[in-house]
C-alpha cells in the first residue's frame, strides 16, 4: 500500500478540496483509488471513523469530474447500496457538500421506500450519476421492465456496511440482484465498505463476481485502542437481573460527566425502562433522548437531527443505532447489560469518537455476576482484536424463488442462462440443478405434486422457450411484495380521541409487544406512560397517563445469543481461578462460593446440579452456549425426561444454562446418556415440526417467495390475519406434502437461526464423557439468576420486580447459609 | 354456567342441551344429534385454495382433499342418516366447477345411502349444481333451525355457522388459540370445518350480541373438546 501513496495522486481539484479542509487522503483512500483505476474488484476493511464511505466514492467522484462531455444522456455511473434508509438520506446529504465545494457537474440522489413518487419518475427517466439506495430498491428495480437498459451504463456499485448484510437473506437477495447487474454492465465493478471482520475472506467469496474472481482486499489503519470501563457499581453487582437498575445512578452520572453518551441497550424493554430511569434521576435536567426501532420515523429523524447539532447529551438506543453515520460529538458510549458479543460491541464502541488517532471510551455495566464475567471476557478480547467468526452462507431457496419472479418480470428468461447467472452469486455457488427446478416449478405453479394449478401459472414458458411473467397484474403484485425483510406484524400506537377514535401515531409495537396488557393498564411507551384502551385492527389505543405507575409491556430476552467466541471466553475465564484476580472482589466471592459448594467446571466440561428447592427438583446444567441452543437443548431433554418417567414440570434458560423442574429427583440419571448426542435425531424433527420456531419460520419464508402476499392495493391485509392463515397452510401442506420446498427452507431457517442446532451438535460433541455432577442438598450460587426467572413470566410490571426482588433475596439467603 | 346442561362425552365430545335437543360437540368441530342420527358440519369452504389460486395466489391445492378427509372419518365413526353442511360449504359459486375427480367422488361416497343436506350460504347463495343432495335456506331438525348466519339479537333454538368462532386462552406457558363451539343454551355457533377457513376471536363485537348471557366455549382439540368459561377466555 506504501506504492500506492507514490503512483496515485489526487487531481488538482480534489487535492485542493482535501487541503482546504486541512485534510490529507489516508493511505487506504488512496489504495481504493487505485484499485479502481485498474478495473479491480475492492473490499475495504476499516474502522469506524475511518473515512470509509469516502474512499468508497472518492474514485466515482473523480471519474465522473473526469468523463468527457457526451451527448446521449448518461445512465446510472455508480450505485450505492445501504442496509439502512436513513444512511442513504445522510450520505446523500455528506456526498452534495464535497460535490458542490469542488463545482463537480455531478448528480447524487437516494432513492428509499420514503422517495416521493415524482422524485421516483423522475429517476427513472432522467438517472442521476449516483444513484444511493437499499437492497429492497434494487430488487424492485430488477424487477422492473427496462431494467436492462437502465444500467446498462453501471461503472461501480459499493455495497456500505457489507459485514452486516452479506450473511442475512437481505444479503442472498442482494448477492441475487448483483449477479442480475452484473449481466446488464460487465464491466461493473463491486465495491465493498466493512467494518473489521474476523475473516475477510467470506465477504470475499460473497461480493466475488464468480467463484474463484479475485477481489482485492484493502485494509485502512486500525484505530486507537479503544479504552473499555467495567462500571463497579458500589463494588456491588446483583446475583441476578437484566436491568441493571443497582447502576443507574452511576450510568447518569457517567452521562454527566461526558460531553455526549450514546447508552446502548439489547431490547426495546430495557431502553425504555433505562430512559425512564435516567429521568428519574435528571435532577440537572440533561438532554436525554430515546431511540429504538418501535418510535414513530419522524420522532426517530428527530432524535437523530438533534443528535447531529450535538444538542443532546445522551441517547438510550438499541441496535436501531449500531450503523449510521458519524457523529463526531459522542464520547462515550455506555453498553447497558450483556455485551453478547466481540464484534457487535467494537461496531458500538467505534460510534464514540470518530477520530482515529484517539481512543474510543466505552463503559460496560453488567446487571449480575454471569455479566460481569461476560463483560471482562468481552474486554480482553477488544484488547487482543479477538472478533466473533461468521459462518459460511447458502442461500436460501425462499429468497431464490423471489429473485426468480423478479427476473421474469424484467424480461424473459431463458432458464439454462439464469441457473448460470444465479451461480455466480455467492450464497448460490453450489446450487444443484434440481433445487434450481423445484425453485422455478415452485414459482411457476406452487411446486404441489397435485399438479392442478398448471392452468394458473405465475410464469409460462414461451414459444420462444422463453420464460416471462403471466400478465401485469401479476408482475404488479410481485413488484409490491419484493423484499426479504420479514418484521413482524406491526400495530400503531396512536392517543386515542374522545369518542374513542384513533388519533396522532406516536409509534409502532410489534404485534406481542403488548401480550401481557388488559384495557386499563398503564406502561411506558416512547418515554412516558399511557393507559391501554384497546387495540383496533391495526391500532393500539392509548390515553397520557403521565405521574402514574407502569407496568412493562414486554420482558422479552436480547434476541442476540451470546456469540460462540464470548462464550468460550467466559468458561476459560471462569476456569481459571488465576484469572479471577482481574475481577471486582464480589464476583471472586460468588465464585469462590460456587467452587466450594458446588463446582466450577473446566472450559470444555459442563456443569449438572441436582438439587431439591421448595419441593421440587430440579436439574440444572451449564452449557454456556447462548439461549437459543439451552432453549432447543431444553426441549429435547424434557422429552427424554418423561419418557424415563420423570415426568418434567417446565424450565427455564438463560445465556449461561438450562433449568428443569420435576416432583421426582433427577439425581440417579445417567447424565452421559441424557446428554448424548443422538437427542438430535428423531426427537428433534419431530419435536422441531410442531414448534412455534418452524411455524414462524415457514411464514418467513411463505412471505418471502410469493406464497402469501404482504402487501395488497387497497385493504391491508393485518399480520394477524397472515399469522392464522400460514399456521393453517402449514398444518395443511405437512400433512399432504411434507417434502415441499417451502417446508424444507423453513426447516433450514429453524435449524441455523432459530434454534442454533449446529451449535447444539457442537455442544454435545464437547461435553462427551466431560459432564460434571454436582448432586447437592440446596441450590448453588450459579443456579440463582435462573431460579430468579422461574414463574417470572406471569407477574406483570413492577409487580413482577418486587416478586423478583424477594425472590432474589431469599435464594441467595439459602445459597449462601 | 350454572342453567347450562353439559357433561363429557366418552368421544371426547360435550354433551349440551338447546331446549329439546340434545347436541353432541366433537372434537373435530362436527356437530351430532343422536336421536336424530344428524351430522351438522359448518363453513367447509372448499375449493378455497384453488379460489386463491385462481388470482395468482397459489396456495396448496390440498384444502378440499383434507376437509372431506376429515368430514369422512366424522360420518365413518357416526354413521349419520342426515349431513347437513350448513353454508359456504364452498369458497366460492365456480368451486365446485374446480373440484378435482377425486374429491367430487369422495363428497358423492359421503351423499350415498343419506340425506345430505346443503344450507345455503353467502359464499354459496345457489349451492352446488351438479352434485348431490337438497339444497334450503334453512332447517329445523328436533326444535332447532339451523341456518347459515345467525339473526342478530339473542335467539332461542338456532344453530349457525358464518362467524368462524375461535378463542384464545392465556395459561402459564403462554395463549393458545383454538376453534370453538360457543353457546349460552339458547342458540350455539359452529366453529369452521374447512382447512383454510380462518377464525374470528368470540370476544370481538360480532359475537357481543349474539347472547343475553355469558356463553360457553367449546375449544376443539386433537382429542377431545374442552369446555372453557367465558372468563377465561382473552381477545386477539
Amino acid at each position: 500500500m506504501d506504492g500506492a501513496l507514490a503512483t496515485t495522486e489526487l487531481p488538482g481539484v480534489f487535492a485542493d478540496w482535501f487541503a482546504r479542509r486541512g485534510w490529507r487522503p489516508r493511505p487506504h483512500q488512496l489504495a481504493m483509488l487505485e484499485k479502481a483505476r485498474a478495473g479491480r474488484d475492492a473490499l475495504l476493511i476499516a474502522p469506524t471513523g475511518g473515512g470509509k464511505t469516502l474512499a468508497g466514492f472518492l474514485p466515482t467522484l473523480i471519474e465522473l469530474a473526469e468523463r468527457p462531455k457526451r451527448n446521449t444522456p448518461a445512465g446510472i455511473h455508480t450505485l450505492y447500496i445501504s442496509p439502512l434508509k436513513a444512511l442513504a438520506v445522510d450520505i446523500e446529504r455528506n456526498l452534495i457538500a464535497p460535490i458542490f465545494e469542488m463545482g463537480l457537474s455531478v448528480k447524487a440522489e437516494s432513492r428509499t421506500g420514503d422517495t416521493g413518487i415524482a422524485r421516483r419518475a423522475r429517476q427513472r427517466v432522467k438517472p442521476p450519476d449516483l444513484l444511493l439506495t437499499t437492497p429492497e430498491q434494487l430488487a424492485l428495480f430488477c424487477a422492473w421492465e427496462g431494467a436492462r437498459r437502465y444500467f446498462e451504463d453501471l461503472a461501480c456499485v459499493i455495497i456500505d456496511e457489507v459485514h452486516s448484510i452479506w450473511p442475512s437473506k437481505r444479503g442472498d437477495l442482494l448477492a441475487l440482484d448483483l449477479a442480475r447487474l452484473q449481466q446488464y454492465a460487465p464491466g461493473m465493478r463491486r465495491v465493498g465498505l466493512s467494518a473489521t471482520v474476523d475473516d475477510p475472506a467470506v465477504i470475499q467469496r460473497w461480493l466475488a463476481p464468480k467463484a474463484g474472481a479475485p477481489v482485492d482486499v484493502v485494509t485502512g489503519a486500525a484505530g486507537a485502542a479503544p479504552i473499555v470501563d467495567i462500571l463497579l457499581s458500589q463494588g456491588q453487582v446483583p446475583w441476578a437481573g437484566h436491568t441493571a437498575h443497582h447502576a443507574m445512578p452511576d450510568v447518569y452520572d457517567a452521562i454527566r460527566r461526558a460531553r455526549t453518551a450514546l447508552v446502548f441497550v439489547n431490547t426495546r424493554f430495557q431502553a425504555e425502562f433505562a430512559f425512564q430511569e435516567l429521568w428519574r434521576l435528571n435532577d440537572d435536567n440533561l438532554p436525554i433522548a430515546l431511540h429504538h426501532g418501535s418510535l414513530a420515523p419522524e420522532q426517530r429523524r428527530k432524535v437523530e437531527a438533534a443528535m447531529a447539532k450535538g444538542a443532546l447529551r445522551a441517547v438510550v438506543c438499541t441496535s436501531t443505532l449500531d450503523l449510521g453515520i458519524d457523529w463526531g460529538d459522542v464520547d462515550l458510549v455506555i453498553q447497558l447489560a450483556s455485551p453478547k458479543g466481540a464484534s457487535r460491541m467494537v461496531q458500538r464502541i467505534g460510534r464514540a469518537n470518530h477520530r482515529l488517532d484517539e481512543p474510543s471510551r466505552a463503559l460496560f455495566v453488567p446487571s449480575n455476576r454471569f455479566e460481569m464475567l461476560e463483560c471482562q471476557a468481552a474486554r480482553e478480547a477488544i484488547a487482543e482484536n479477538a472478533l466473533d467468526a461468521e459462518p459460511e452462507r447458502t442461500g436460501a431457496l425462499d429468497v431464490l424463488a423471489q429473485h426468480v419472479m423478479g427476473a421474469s418480470c424484467s424480461e424473459p428468461f431463458d432458464l439454462v442462462a439464469l441457473y448460470d447467472e444465479v451461480r455466480t452469486a455467492g450464497p448460490y455457488r453450489d446450487l444443484s440443478w434440481e433445487d434450481y427446478e423445484q425453485v422455478v416449478d415452485f414459482v411457476s405453479t406452487g411446486g404441489y405434486a397435485l399438479k392442478t394449478y398448471d392452468r394458473y401459472r405465475r410464469i409460462v414458458k414461451g414459444l420462444d422457450g422463453l420464460w416471462r411473467v403471466r400478465n401485469a397484474e401479476t408482475a404488479l403484485r410481485h413488484r409490491m411484495n419484493v423484499g426479504a425483510i420479514v418484521s413482524a406484524a406491526m400495530l400503531s400506537v396512536r392517543i386515542a380521541s374522545r369518542r374513542g377514535t384513533p388519533g396522532r401515531k406516536i409509534g409502532e409495537v410489534e404485534e406481542g409487544y403488548l401480550e401481557v396488557l388488559e384495557p386499563g393498564d398503564t406502561f411506558i411507551f416512547a418515554g412516558q406512560v399511557w393507559r391501554l384502551v384497546g387495540v383496533t385492527g391495526v391500532d393500539v389505543l392509548v390515553q397520557r397517563a403521565t405521574g402514574e405507575p407502569a407496568k412493562m409491556p414486554s420482558w422479552g430476552g436480547s434476541k442476540f445469543a451470546l456469540s460462540t467466541l464470548l462464550a468460550r471466553r467466559v468458561r476459560e475465564l471462569m476456569s481459571d481461578d488465576r484469572h479471577w484476580r482481574v475481577l471486582p472482589p464480589d464476583t471472586r466471592e460468588w465464585l469462590e462460593l460456587q467452587r466450594d459448594r458446588s463446582a466450577v467446571p473446566a472450559t470444555d466440561e459442563m456443569l449438572v446440579e441436582t438439587f431439591p428447592h421448595h419441593q421440587r427438583r430440579f436439574l440444572v446444567a451449564y452449557p454456556f452456549e447462548g439461549r437459543l441452543a439451552h432453549t432447543t437443548l431444553a426441549m429435547l431433554l424434557t422429552r427424554r425426561l418423561d419418557r424415563l418417567g420423570v415426568g418434567p414440570l417446565g424450565f427455564v434458560c438463560n445465556d449461561y444454562g438450562l433449568t428443569i423442574w420435576s416432583l421426582r429427583p433427577m439425581d440417579g440419571l445417567d447424565f452421559a446418556e441424557l446428554f448424548a448426542e443422538d437427542m438430535l435425531g428423531d426427537d428433534l424433527e419431530s419435536w422441531l415440526l410442531e414448534s412455534a420456531m418452524m411455524r414462524g419460520a415457514f411464514k418467513n419464508c411463505a412471505l418471502i417467495s410469493g406464497l402469501i402476499e404482504r402487501r395488497f392495493r387497497r385493504d391491508q391485509k393485518s399480520g394477524r390475519q397472515i399469522s392464522f392463515s400460514t399456521d393453517l397452510v402449514y398444518d395443511v401442506l405437512r400433512r399432504h406434502q411434507p417434502d415441499h420446498l417451502l417446508l424444507r427452507a423453513a426447516r433450514d431457517d429453524a435449524a441455523k437461526g432459530l434454534v442454533d442446532i449446529a451449535r447444539l451438535g457442537q455442544l454435545l460433541a464437547r461435553i462427551k464423557g466431560r459432564i460434571v455432577v454436582s448432586r447437592l442438598d440446596h441450590l448453588s450460587p450459579f443456579s440463582v439468576p435462573m431460579m430468579t426467572e422461574i414463574g417470572k413470566q406471569n407477574a406483570p410490571g413492577s409487580a413482577r420486580e418486587m416478586i423478583l426482588a424477594d425472590a432474589a433475596d431469599a435464594l441467595i439467603a439459602q445459597a449462601s447459609a | 354456567m350454572s342453567a347450562l346442561a353439559l357433561a363429557r362425552s366418552g368421544c371426547g365430545g360435550v354433551a349440551v342441551t338447546l331446549g329439546e335437543a340434545e347436541l353432541l360437540l366433537r372434537a373435530s368441530g362436527v356437530l351430532w344429534l343422536g336421536r336424530a342420527r344428524t351430522l351438522v358440519a359448518a363453513d367447509l369452504h372448499l375449493e378455497k385454495g384453488s379460489a386463491y389460486a385462481r388470482k395468482g395466489q397459489l396456495l396448496p391445492p390440498y384444502d378440499t382433499a383434507d376437509t372431506l378427509g376429515r368430514l369422512a372419518a366424522e360420518v365413518a365413526a357416526l354413521d349419520p342418516v342426515v349431513v347437513v353442511l350448513l353454508g359456504d360449504s364452498f369458497h366460492d359459486g365456480e368451486g365446485e366447477a374446480r373440484m378435482a375427480p377425486r374429491d367430487t367422488q369422495r363428497l358423492e361416497a359421503i351423499a350415498a345411502r343419506r340425506r345430505l343436506i346443503w344450507v345455503v350460504g353467502n359464499h354459496d347463495a345457489d349451492g352446488p349444481k351438479a352434485l348431490p343432495g337438497e339444497v334450503v335456506p334453512d332447517i329445523r331438525i328436533e326444535g332447532v333451525v339451523f341456518r347459515h348466519e345467525p339473526i342478530a339479537g339473542p335467539q332461542t333454538g338456532e344453530a349457525a355457522g358464518h362467524l368462524h368462532p375461535c378463542l384464545r386462552v392465556a395459561g402459564r406457558g403462554g395463549k393458545v388459540r383454538r376453534r370453538c363451539f360457543v353457546t349460552d343454551g339458547a342458540r350455539i355457533v359452529l366453529p369452521a370445518f374447512g382447512a383454510f377457513a380462518g377464525g374470528q376471536n368470540v370476544r370481538d363485537a360480532a359475537f357481543s350480541t349474539l347472547f343475553a348471557r355469558p356463553p360457553l366455549a367449546v375449544a376443539l382439540g386433537p382429542d377431545r373438546a374442552q369446555p372453557i368459561g367465558w372468563d377465561m377466555l382473552v381477545g386477539d
